[in-house]
């Protein structure tokens, strides 16, 4: 796959981002949206963050980007604390961190022309005469595939394909190095969708992109991730690379995600680990369940998932997980290689 | 790059040739949506007459003296006939030529008005919106609701009643009452609008306030304030009407619709057109502007 050099680009340590919702008795309720995250992403690769709704993804991605400020944490972009809203980072970082949203409907202003919501960003962060402006804004709608003539028509006028192209384009426009990728395919058809995740991949080649893809898709994630992170009510469940966590997949929760992904031939049903049945619906952030927030609905739980919150565990390089079962079996100090073996006779 | 330049400059030339087609291209649909209804039609009538005997009074008028101070008793108190249209007013003045003139008064008054409290109120319902659930939302909404908590007419009366009873000043009384309602409105789209994504985008790539405001948000809080406005040209001449027929809008001998009607119910039943016509020309009026304000609300609403 791609070169990724092994050096991050983003940071995000002990994140935490709690809405207040309201009051009871006992004092303020929160929505712990996100629940001490600690994630890294590398220069150039693509980091896939994967979860059900509710489970605080793209509060990670708002949050990096500067929608909300982070309860408690650091988020470090390039060294450099960005743990705040955006109307306090500087111009550079705002330009270095682009967004792209989910849907392509609400996030293009329908009363201006394609070639005025290209032309803000190159205001802003570039010193571009007018007449070569135009010209850099044709470049652009060239790289995502659409003829130069799309920059008089407006948004209300074009397809939504399109209009997540000309968002993308736009996110592209000041030439950032991280781009968040909120479901940038979940609004639109399967077949456009290809055409996005393509570009999407060509970009980052051609501009040297590092990407946070979130998204819901697991089978997607596989094509387009070098890592892959699961995320389940504002905690990361499970990191691994894109390889090993669909040959490996250790916590119960990525088992029973991995298991349910339809697919289309026996062949590739045989292939899928042995149905994890779930039990119930994802809690609600307001009432996260004590322990490992994952036991109501865990085919293995063992008393301790109820009291303790499980650790972050590095069960092989690059392969962290958190869950109890792995931790009992790392007391024993096997050995590693010896460790899945053991694990899927568990399962 | 000669290529692209080219290809620019065509593109360019492409458009300035569409501009003006597309521009026709725009009318013609939003005329398709406005003329669905056919009152709209009916409306838009009304209202260009209306505009048009305001504007040409003194030609069309037949007795453009009359207007203003004008006594002529030998043709008092005439019934409406070949010579007076209308009929006359115990002082022999044409009450045909006196509606022209009153029209006038009646379209600057709702021009004045909405011109001020238009964008006065949008601009504040604009800023509220925008830092909605903050100190300045609190206080600009709770200016505005002191307002509204006081009914219409009785504002604009007691307001008319301090000042001078003149235009001018029921002009005044009436842009006090009015401006809340624009900023109620504006404030409900604004507080929505500045929570979609492409304002958020806009923000997060380091856009100015200014640019937030009034190139994203405000754009997409126009056309119900639009709809409003034609709506509400009616409801200012209502107004004004019901203000000079309590004796503080226009002055007399200046003509105004609602003191030519409170003046002939001094006269009913023998001079019914003294109050009958001045009052079927405000019905009229009202009628047009409110069927040309729901011809726009329709073509506003179906062009999206």
């Amino acid at each position: 796959m791609k070169q990724v050099i092994n050096n991050e680009i983003l940071k995000i340590e002990k994140l935490k981002k709690y809405f207040h919702v309201g009051k009871d008795k006992q004092g303020p309720i929160y929505v712990r949206a996100v629940d001490g995250v600690t994630l890294n992403i590398k220069y150039g690769e693509t980091l896939g963050l994967v979860g059900e709704s509710g489970s605080g993804k793209s509060t990670i991605a708002y949050t990096v980007v500067g929608m909300y400020r982070p309860t408690s944490g650091q988020i470090l972009f390039k060294g450099k604390n960005i743990g705040m809203e955006a109307s306090r980072r500087s111009l550079s970082s705002k330009k270095e961190i682009q967004i792209v949203f989910q849907d392509p409907g609400s996030s293009l202003n329908p009363r201006q022309t394609i070639e005025q919501i290209l032309a803000l960003p190159f205001r802003i962060h570039t010193q571009v005469p007018k007449k070569q402006l135009r010209e850099k804004m044709v470049k652009l709608l060239e790289k995502v595939e659409l003829s130069p003539d799309y920059l008089y028509k407006s948004p209300p006028s074009i397809g939504g394909g399109e209009k997540q192209m000309v968002a993308i384009a736009r996110a592209m426009a000041s030439n950032p190095s991280l781009i968040l990728l909120d479901e940038p395919t979940s609004a639109l058809d399967v077949s456009v969708q290809a055409k996005i995740i393509n570009k999407l991949i060509d970009l980052q080649k051609e501009m040297n992109l590092t990407y946070l893809f979130i998204t819901h898709d697991l089978s997607l994630m596989r094509n387009v991730a070098n890592r892959i992170a699961i995320m389940y009510l504002g905690k990361i469940c499970e990191v691994a690379e894109s390889v090993t966590f669909f040959e490996k997949p250790l916590h119960p929760y990525t088992q029973m995600l991995i298991s349910s992904v339809p697919v289309i031939s026996e062949e590739e049903e045989k292939l899928k680990p042995k149905k994890v049945i779930s039990i119930g619906e994802i809690p609600s952030p307001v009432n996260i369940p004590s322990g490992c927030s994952f036991h109501l609905r865990c085919p293995y739980k063992i008393p301790i998932c109820s009291k303790v919150d499980p650790e972050m565990i590095e069960f092989s390089p690059g392969h962290i997980v958190r869950c109890h079962l792995f931790a009992k079996l790392e007391n024993k100090k096997q050995q590693r290689s010896d460790l899945y073996e053991e694990e899927s006779v568990i399962y | 790059m000669d290529n692209k330049e080219f290809r620019i400059a065509t593109i360019e030339k492409s458009r300035e040739e569409g501009k003006w087609h597309r521009f026709w291209d725009m009318i013609s649909r939003h005329w398709y949506h406005f003329s669905y209804n056919k009152l709209s039609i009916l409306g838009i009538s009304i209202v260009v007459l209306v505009i048009l005997l305001a504007i040409l009074a003194p030609c069309i008028a037949p007795y453009p003296a009359h207007a203003g101070p004008f006594v002529d008793f030998i043709n008092a108190g005439q019934p409406p006939g070949v010579k007076y249209w209308l009929g006359t007013d115990p002082i022999g003045r044409d009450i045909f030529t006196r509606i022209i003139f009153a029209f006038r008064g009646a379209l600057v008054m709702s021009i004045v008005v909405l011109a001020i409290a238009v964008p006065v109120g949008s601009l504040l319902g604009l800023i509220a919106g925008f830092y909605y659930k903050t100190i300045i939302d609190t206080i600009i909404m709770r200016i505005s609701d002191v307002f509204l908590s006081i009914p219409p007419l009785v504002l604009a009366l007691s307001v008319a009643a301090v000042l001078k009873p003149n235009l001018m000043n029921s002009m005044i009384a009436l842009t006090v009452m009015w401006w809340p309602w624009y900023t109620r409105l504006v404030y409900g789209m604004a507080s929505s609008v500045s929570n979609e994504y492409f304002v958020i985008a806009a923000d997060l790539t380091g856009a100015s306030k200014f640019h937030i405001l009034f190139r994203e948000i405000l754009p997409n809080c126009l056309s119900p304030v639009f709809t409003k406005m034609a709506l509400d040209v009616g409801w200012v001449i209502i107004f004004s009407a019901s203000l000079s027929f309590v004796g503080l809008g226009e002055q007399p001998p200046t003509p105004a619709l609602g003191q030519m009607v409170s003046d002939g119910a001094k006269y009913l039943p023998e001079l019914w057109w003294m109050c009958i016509f001045p009052a079927l020309a405000i019905i009229v009026m009202i009628l047009g502007f409110n069927l040309f304000g729901d011809g726009i609300r329709d073509m506003l609403q179906s062009s999206r």
